[in-house]
């Protein structure tokens, strides 16, 4: 009886609280850095609850006939308020959603656009990572961001997957999307709009914020200079503010390459793994934030790597 | 339930209502694996206090959740007779716990062992030192899971494919307290995807059976240093890295075979300098 009152109650609130949260999702803030071309900026810090995940940069391209949204956020929520930022500029139906690879902080909000006619879009590799990792995510991001938030997260895969380079039409403007071999993550993404010059660099560009590595130090270098050739006039990075192309990934190759000697001179000494992720890269530690969370991981990631050299 | 607790619920579920962080409003105590393990790995022997005997260091929290170095260092009070026959590691909350078993051989002078491995969530990591007169030592260190995108997988899969069979062994003067101890150390790594077989082919969608390395044997000259018994806890790329005293060898010889038979083997001539 008292189980059946309980499951009431917490039916009613639970049925109270999803109404009251759809109807009162304001719509993301967005900024117009270029004619039609939008951009939520994450915040600098981890995902946690009182960031509602919302740590990355996400946005949308408004072209004649349609939309593409890239990247959804780090929840559905916030992959709503995109939805809602969107519809409060124009009418016409997001087609494409594109994913510029498959981390929690890009991907979690993909569900607030699954019930659209909108075409999932993303890397050869993504449907592979996602089922890799998803399962993992969804279990270890409830301790981040709370059961709450994670109770809408499905993970969706891409439909169109992008194998080398692809262009999408949305009417006047044309979207060209590269898919990268493995740097930050195994899933790279870019997505330059051919009439601004602006380029959704993904994870691939980190400003301001230290870059992560999930994927292949030693590859994300070779990377550096095609990325830089595309010709784009300015960069939206995954993390961090806008800058002037292809000058916003100096910080970053210089941070990677620092990270890189360090490590390859501590595996050339024969130190441990352990102690080499407590100095490799320190000169770089006032020049980023979030330095002391993820710098001994990319330290990490990348001894691991430069030991079979 | 009383009526009191009843209230304390609603009241509860109120908090979570006006935003109190749920694992503030309702943290249940989570459920410790340990007891069951002792159970099922060391068929319920007692467990003696392993301080001054088996160590564990791990940092406290794992930065890459595929790759969480670990070190296991046994030593023996002076005058205790007894030997360590065999170092077993743990990973409570790891979906296979039983990370690795390292047996040491009769004669070996292996004391200390590192090697890498996953951790999937926040959890105890227990090390257990068997030792010569059948009595277990157990120590035990809590290791925070990494945030963030890290994940217990692999980050390059065509890269790995690439280096699968490759084996290595690097040997090196142990750092600090060589030249009173005439301690050594060496490294041994093996190129292999180590997979969990927790992951589904994107094309067949069958889940892609375990394959990883799961036995290991390390010989100085012809006198077994140590053998190991790996699972899926234990990193891509496995790496033991280990200190010993030379003893005059003349050579170091690695056999290890994976889930499907294939054996990956070398021989390396003992090197002296310090490297």
């Amino acid at each position: 009886m008292i189980a059946r009152m309980l499951r009431a109650i917490f039916a009613v609130l639970s049925i109270a609280s999803t109404v009251q949260a759809q109807q009162s999702d304001p719509p993301l803030p967005v900024s117009e850095i270029a004619p039609g071309v939008y951009v939520h900026f994450g915040a600098v810090e981890l995902m946690t609850r009182s960031n509602e995940g919302g740590i990355a940069n996400i946005g949308f391209i408004i072209g004649n006939d349609a939309v593409a949204a890239i990247d959804t956020g780090g929840s559905v929520r916030e992959g709503r308020r995109l939805l809602q930022a969107i519809r409060s500029r124009t009418d016409r139906p997001v087609r494409y959603v594109i994913n510029t690879h498959g981390h929690p902080d890009h991907v979690f909000g993909n569900a607030a656009f699954g019930s659209y006619a909108a075409t999932f879009v993303g890397h050869k590799n993504l449907p592979q990572a996602l089922a890799t990792r998803g399962p993992f995510y969804l279990e270890s991001f409830r301790r981040l961001i709370g059961d709450e938030l994670m109770a809408e997260v499905r993970l969706i895969e891409p439909t169109v997957l992008v194998d080398n380079e692809m262009t999408l039409d949305l009417g006047g403007r044309t979207l060209t999307l590269k898919a990268w071999p493995t740097a930050h993550s195994d899933s790279d993404l870019t997505v330059l709009d051919g009439t601004t010059g602006t380029l959704f660099g993904g994870d691939l560009v980190f400003s301001g914020h230290i870059p992560i590595i999930d994927g292949s130090l030693r590859r994300w270098l070779t990377m550096l200079d095609p990325l830089a050739a595309l010709p784009a006039r300015q960069v939206v990075p995954g993390h961090g503010p806008i800058g002037a192309w292809p000058g916003a990934l100096d910080d970053e190759r210089r941070y990677l390459q620092t990270l890189s000697a360090d490590v390859r001179t501590s595996v050339s000494r024969g130190a441990p793994l352990k102690s080499a992720t407590e100095t490799a890269g320190a000169a770089e530690k006032s020049r980023w934030q979030l330095f002391d969370d993820y710098n001994a991981r990319n330290a990490t990631a990348a001894y691991s790597e430069i030991e079979w050299e | 339930m009383t009526v009191l607790t009843l209230m304390r619920v609603i009241a509860l579920a109120a908090a979570v209502q006006v935003g109190v962080p749920a694992a503030m409003a309702a943290a249940p105590e989570p459920y410790d694996p340990w007891p069951g393990l002792v159970q099922d790995i060391f068929n319920s022997r007692p467990m003696l206090d392993g301080a001054g005997i088996i160590a564990i260091e791990m940092p406290v929290r794992a930065e890459d959740a595929a790759i969480v170095p670990v070190t296991l260092r046994t030593t023996l009070p002076p005058g205790d007779g007894r030997r360590v026959r065999a170092i077993t590691l743990v990973i409570d909350q790891n979906p296979a716990p039983m990370a690795g078993r390292f047996e040491l051989g009769p004669e070996s002078t292996v004391s200390e062992i590192s090697t890498r491995v996953r951790v999937n969530s926040y959890t105890d990591v227990h090390a257990v030192a068997e030792l010569s007169d059948g009595q277990l030592y157990m120590s035990k260190i809590f290791v925070k899971a990494s945030g963030g995108c890290s994940a217990p997988a692999a980050k390059n899969a065509e890269e790995a494919k690439g280096k699968l069979g490759q084996i290595r062994f690097r040997q090196f003067a142990k750092a600090g307290d060589s030249a009173s101890s005439g301690l050594r150390e060496a490294q041994v790594m093996i190129g292999h995807p180590n997979n969990s077989g927790l992951q589904m082919d994107q094309v067949t969608h069958l889940y892609v059976p375990p394959f990883f390395i799961n036995e290991m044997r390390v010989w100085q000259d012809d006198s077994l240093l140590f053998a190991v018994e790996g699972g899926i806890s234990i990193s891509e790329d496995p790496n033991i890295r280990f200190s010993y005293l030379p003893q005059g060898a003349k050579r170091y010889r690695v056999e290890a075979k994976d889930t499907e038979g294939h054996i990956f083997q070398g021989e390396w001539k003992a090197e002296t300098s310090g490297m």
